[in-house]
């Protein structure tokens, strides 16, 4: 966390050398210490924060990506003239156990195709999913465990 | 050259946007109950706002409208989801059932509603 400061920091610093506080020069600025930061990666002990921002990267990525899906998914089932659905309820067994983590699942979820959560059971074992197909609740726990769960504990454990 | 292909891929981008945001006010029209529903307001509503704000930072050009209208999309996607799960479980616990048409619902087995 104190690397990604000191590359705020450096970017900062390129913007104030250059004169221009711009949104186009400041995001210049972060890539070059980000470049700087890495030429000096075995000195500083950075080679894990290059590592991390990767997985967090391909974890806004794979966001990125499944929202498009899922708006387009969404788009293909209320334009067929016969909808044909099979909602329900299923609870998703977490492994996630930060607060914040679980918030990231459940958001990641909202926005995934034809899954929406709902609640957290109390003990925060459970997390109820309503999905608009439910006819396999267990391909679907399988994808979350497969994909979003296991990329967030990469990206923050 | 340049600018005429931005005008045009904004242009593409505010048809694609506006396409999502009238999908997901069918969806709002034709779906079943409040949980399917939310399902077309949460992903085809953040999808199509989310476009059309992009189209507005790459039509408008100047850094000011850009980084506005990149934040914009930014909240869209934070409090879109959040919005959308509380108001499910507002609905749940208020006791909107599933439609007749759902085949499972889990929660009902482990929560009690006062």
């Amino acid at each position: 966390m104190s690397l990604f400061l000191i590359n705020v920091l450096l970017a900062l610093a390129w913007a104030a050398v250059t004169g221009s506080f711009t949104f186009l020069n400041l995001a210049f600025g972060f890539v070059l210490a980000t470049g700087a930061l890495s030429l000096i990666r075995e000195q500083v002990g950075s080679v894990g924060y290059f590592s991390r921002a990767r997985r967090v990267i391909s974890l806004m990525l794979l966001f990125v990506y499944e929202l498009i899906l899922s708006a387009w998914k969404v788009a293909v089932l209320v334009l067929t003239p016969r909808m044909d659905l099979k909602p329900g309820i299923f609870a998703y067994p977490l492994k996630l156990d930060r607060d914040f983590e679980i918030t990231l699942l459940a958001n990641l979820i909202t926005l995934t195709p034809g899954t929406l959560s709902v609640d957290v059971s109390d003990d925060r074992r459970f997390l109820y999913v309503h999905a608009i197909d439910c006819s396999d609740p267990d391909s679907i726990r399988r994808d979350i465990a497969e994909g979003f769960e296991r990329k967030i504990m990469e990206a923050f454990h | 050259m340049m600018a005429s292909l931005l005008t045009l891929v904004s242009a593409a981008l505010v048809v694609i946007g506006a396409f999502f945001a009238l999908v997901a006010s069918i969806g709002l029209l034709r779906l079943p109950d409040v949980y399917t529903r939310m399902h077309a307001a949460s992903k085809a509503g953040t999808m199509g706002s989310g476009l059309l704000l992009i189209a507005l930072a790459i039509h408008a050009g100047d850094t000011g409208t850009m980084s506005r209208a990149l934040a914009g999309v930014v909240f869209f996607l934070l409090t879109a989801p959040i919005s959308a799960h509380l108001l499910a479980k507002a609905a749940y616990s208020v006791g909107y059932r599933l439609d007749a048409i759902s085949v499972r619902d889990e929660m009902a087995e482990n929560v009690t509603n006062d």
